[in-house]
């Protein structure tokens, strides 16, 4: 295969650059928050994470080579594939911190979810970029069904809240970015004031169980029970807020080795980083992540075709929700729902769902001249 | 596209607030709480454990240790793992109420500090504690410090024992920067001197993880170890004068007369004050305040009884200082008193015939009090009652204390509102009536005399050094010499007098001056009576002064005087070593040949050395030979008692006494 030599010209070395770092800095946040206790062996959880970092670049450039009209074409069957495995992660998939979401296959354990969000992205932009807009409310109603009630009910089933509500918004507002009719956006926001109460009822006693409840109540009120409910929550806050300016210096935090923070190498990875980097780190890390955003909505912008464009924004959102969501829980502006964070939490598949995600950016982006050639 | 370049704007403008947010929220959390919460994540890594300090070691005044520390294990629930406790397996594996651990642990259910939930563990529940800890994460084991009383029952009540802080105390500032798991002292001398005692705590600093186990120390306070006491108590004596009373209830104080020392300390029935320790079980402590015989009641200064017979001291005392009668003075005793409207008994019922002071003391002569009583009237004895502490609180510190009463017309006119009766005088000249002691005012009293009626040293629980000046309580009257010379001579006659009432009692190795008591307590048909015995030892220049008491035991002379030499002897024997030894040579042979070891003495009685030499009595001493050759012993003539400046010839009425 010859070497495109435009390819490597129009290759996004900054947004590699940015993916890397994080990952890297994942990695290394990994290994500080799962030190071992004196006696014992260092957890292989960085090692692994390592690995899948590695198979994750690879998956990237891969992805990136490809172009994305294939991806476009193969959207609904990706995404029929991504249905059958969350129905099959229903019946099949075995538990993990009290929800159903892993499956393996040939010995490898995975999330379908994290695999189902980039189909769910590459359809959303297919069908969304073939919608000419403003986006109506005829077009919005053919699409529910299939694009948002029936996964996002297998999403919560799971019960995956996290990421069903991510996708919800993800789909919102990559429609939004499409530009919505204002009978579309009124008809909204009357069924959402409508049912809100109706539905709210359902939501609670129907969907929630008791741990999320639970995790709602000590969202509202983190000091009702700081060994119980809440305790996530306040060990997060200390975590991040013991930091201070400077940090405690790598290696040097507490709140994770000695197990204070729950889920210290996944879900509160951003609050083991805080500790030891203090505000300072915390800003650079924020700025590293805001040069991701920025990167992938100048790719929407720039890109040649409306799908493009469309699977840029909705990679955009993916990412910001992510983001948003779970830094705000570790630092108690949100209720503590299951949310990585990208390129940083620790997980495989989650790890490669964002490469394989930034490789499709990078496609969009390189081949944004495409059409000049 | 400036439609979609301008929408890219809005979003990235979105983006950044949102960015923002997260900026602002990190600011307030790092920046403004940052130091606050620096402090909590310290808090949740280190955590302050208790090293307990070793508690001082009480040591008799010979140095032999009285308590012993031991370890105190305990098990609690550390406080991260309180909700998840594995109720049903602990409490199979420390054999508790699952239905009283459930509630122990949900009222606890805040806490931040391990919670304890069973105390003082045996070494096999220990064990097996140690073996299951594996399966018990939620369990850890502590260390204390807790006591052995060596001697059980044994001098209990001066020892007294120790128990976890009280809720009072944890309160109070006295018990300031102690533990709240650590013991204090609860009775006796380890609550008097807990302070010294208990030392310091000392601190670690140790790094724990989510689950409260210790990761490492990080820093130390090392405890100071209590300061050690060494009492006044002689075990020794304490255990044979314990072992004399029997099964008796009552009381016995010893003190060191001449420096305020107390060498021994019983009350009975007592108790084992290592029930107490950690905490004494519902059943027992139940058991102890219901007992009809209160073994809790601390009887050498709690318990006020009439003093009988013993009282006669002071009422002799007062007839010789007031001039009512001198050694010359007779009454004759034909085993009455007539008051014209009543009659008054002596209890030898046939009489004493004519009696003097001397012998009337001796002897344990009622009449002749009576007598006495008749003529000085009340308040002259209550005066010189109250100027040897009689009737008045001694102050040991130990708990609330009885005074006793010595009463007198100003008291019955203000308590009773009544006229005070002649015949109220004669029960109270021969220790009846009104008159309450507690053993120890009666030994300050005993002793006073036998130093010579000058001074009372304030009492002290702690060994004095050699050259350590006693902290005088003056006796506030003045007794004359010759008064006390009388009666140290009719006291030393009540031991070695064989017409004395405590003839029983004397001792072949010291010289023992006393006077019984035998008081009675319940009138008519179940007439019963507390057994009394005062004493000082060597006569001359006493080293111990005691008082026994055995209630409801019968005479003086038979339940009480025996304790008294027991405890004498014991004592001497242990003070000077030598008198073991010759105790142990046949009789006829001085006990102590050598008089350096004590100072000359004066007084009625001659001895060289205050310590009697062991011969057959009658034998005449300018016989016996050895070194003691021109000690007049006061066993050389009849009646034991040499005679001195004004006292009386006793021998015809020795003859005519003698049963």
């Amino acid at each position: 295969m010859q070497i495109d030599r435009r390819a490597i010209e129009n290759f996004d070395w900054l947004y590699f650059g940015v993916v890397a770092a994080l990952s890297i800095i994942g990695v290394l946040t990994i290994f500080s928050a799962t030190r071992p206790m004196p006696g014992h062996a260092h957890a292989h959880y960085y090692i692994k994470q390592l690995v899948w970092m590695i198979i994750g670049i690879g998956a990237m450039l891969l992805i990136m080579k490809i172009d994305y009209k294939w991806f476009e074409a193969l959207a609904p069957a990706l995404y029929a594939v991504g249905l059958i495995m969350l129905v099959f992660v229903l019946f099949k998939g075995h538990m993990g911190l009290g929800a159903q979401r892993w499956v393996s296959i040939g010995g490898i354990s995975f999330q379908p979810s994290e695999i189902f969000r980039i189909a769910f992205v590459l359809m959303i932009a297919r069908q969304l970029s073939m919608a000419k807009p403003p986006i109506g409310v005829a077009d919005f109603g053919r699409m529910m069904p299939l694009l948002v009630l029936l996964p996002l009910g297998l999403l919560v089933k799971q019960p995956d809240l996290g990421t069903a509500v991510t996708m919800g918004a993800v789909f919102f507002f990559t429609c939004l970015s499409r530009g919505m009719s204002k009978k579309l956006l009124i008809a909204i926001f009357i069924f959402a004031i409508v049912s809100t109460p109706f539905f709210w009822d359902i939501f609670w006693h129907g969907f929630l169980k008791a741990y999320q409840r639970d995790r709602l109540v000590a969202f509202i009120d983190p000091s009702v029970d700081p060994a119980g409910i809440g305790y996530h929550l306040n060990q997060s806050k200390i975590a991040i807020g013991s930091g201070m300016v400077f940090g405690k210096g790598y290696l040097h935090g507490t709140q994770g080795p000695f197990s204070f923070l729950p889920e210290k190498q996944t879900d509160f990875i951003f609050s083991v980083f805080a500790e030891e980097w203090g505000f300072i780190g915390s800003l650079v890390l924020l700025g590293l992540y805001f040069a991701l955003l920025w990167r992938t909505l100048d790719t929407a912008r720039k890109a040649k075709d409306a799908f493009g464009s469309t699977l840029a924004y909705a990679i955009a959102f993916m990412f910001a929700f992510y983001l948003f969501f779970n830094i705000g829980m570790t630092m108690g502006m949100l209720p503590v729902v299951g949310i990585p964070l990208p390129f940083m939490s620790y997980g495989g598949t989650s790890l490669l769902a964002n490469f394989i995600a930034a490789g499709l950016v990078l496609n969009v982006r390189q081949r944004r001249f495409e059409l000049f050639y | 596209m400036a439609d979609h370049g301008n929408r890219t704007k809005k979003i990235l403008i979105a983006v950044s607030a949102a960015f923002l947010v997260l900026v602002v929220r990190l600011w307030q959390l790092q920046v403004i709480s940052g130091k606050e919460l620096r402090k909590e994540s310290e808090e949740n890594r280190l955590r302050v454990v208790d090293i307990y300090a070793p508690r001082g070691i009480i040591y008799d005044r010979n140095g032999i240790p009285l308590v012993k520390n031991m370890p105190n294990f305990s098990v609690s629930v550390i406080p991260e793992r309180l909700k998840t406790a594995n109720i049903q397996g602990i409490s199979a594996l420390l054999g508790l109420d699952p239905a009283w651990l459930t509630r122990t642990l949900a009222a606890a259910s805040r806490s931040v500090e391990p919670v304890k939930i069973k105390d003082d563990l045996s070494f096999d529940d220990l064990a097996r504690v140690e073996a299951r800890l594996s399966d018990f994460p939620e369990l850890t084991v502590d260390v204390g410090i807790s006591r052995d009383y060596i001697y059980g029952q044994t001098a209990a009540h001066l020892i007294g024992y120790i128990g976890r802080l009280t809720p009072a105390q944890a309160e109070s500032p006295e018990y300031a920067g102690v533990s709240k798991n650590s013991f204090a002292g609860q009775w006796g001398i380890e609550k008097l001197y807990d302070k010294q005692l208990r030392g310091v705590d000392g601190k670690k600093l140790i790094e724990v993880d989510a689950m409260g186990r210790e990761i490492k120390q990080v820093g130390e306070v090392p405890p100071k170890k209590g300061q050690d006491l060494t009492l006044a108590l002689d075990i020794k004596m304490q255990m044979a004068a314990e072992t004399a009373f029997a099964n008796h209830t009552g009381a016995f104080v010893a003190i060191n007369p001449n420096t305020g020392e107390i060498l021994g300390f019983m009350s009975k029935p007592s108790f084992d004050p290592n029930e107490f320790v950690p905490s004494i079980s519902a059943a027992n402590w139940k058991a102890l305040i219901m007992s009809d015989k209160h073994p809790m009641l601390d009887r050498v200064f709690q318990s006020a009884y009439p003093p009988g017979s013993t009282f006669k001291i002071i009422t002799a005392m007062t007839g010789l200082e007031t001039g009512i009668i001198n050694t010359g003075t007779k009454f004759n005793c034909p085993g009455f008193f007539d008051l014209g409207n009543h009659v008054w008994h002596c209890w030898r019922h046939r009489g004493h015939g004519d009696i003097s002071v001397h012998n009337a003391i001796v002897q344990s002569c009622d009449v002749f009090f009576y007598n006495v009583g008749i003529r000085t009237g009340i308040d002259p004895i209550a005066k010189y009652a109250k100027a040897f502490g009689l009737g008045r609180k001694v102050g040991l510190g130990l708990g609330p204390e009885s005074s006793g009463l010595i009463p007198d017309t100003q008291w019955k006119e203000d308590v009773r509102k009544q006229k005070w009766y002649p015949g109220e005088s004669l029960n109270c000249a021969i220790g009846q009536g009104y008159v309450l002691v507690t053993p120890l005012q009666m030994a300050r009293m005993i002793g006073a005399v036998g130093t010579g009626g000058t001074f009372m040293p304030k009492l002290t629980f702690l060994k004095q050094p050699a050259n350590a000046k006693p902290v005088d309580d003056p006796i506030p009257v003045h007794i004359s010499q010759n008064t006390i010379d009388i009666i140290k001579s009719a006291l030393a006659g009540v031991v070695n007098d064989p017409a004395g009432t405590a003839y029983r009692s004397r001792s072949s190795i010291v010289s023992i001056s006393g006077k019984t008591g035998t008081a009675q307590v319940a009138a008519g048909v179940h007439a019963q009576t507390n057994a009394w015995f005062v004493a000082y030892a060597p006569s001359a220049k006493p080293e111990v002064a005691l008082a026994v008491v055995a209630e409801k035991a019968g005479e003086g002379a038979s339940s009480a005087a025996p304790v008294a030499k027991a405890a004498i002897e014991a004592y001497m024997k242990d003070i000077h070593p030598e008198l073991d030894k010759t105790a142990a040579q046949k009789a006829g042979k001085a006990a102590i040949g050598n008089g350096a070891s004590m100072p000359q003495m004066p007084g009625a009685f001659g001895n060289k050395t205050g310590i009697r030499i062991k011969k057959a009595p009658g034998a005449p001493a300018n016989k016996s030979g050895n070194t003691a050759k021109n000690v007049r012993t006061g066993f050389g003539n009849k009646t034991g008692i040499p005679v001195r400046k004004h006292a009386a010839t006793p021998a015809a009425e020795n003859k005519n006494n003698a049963d």
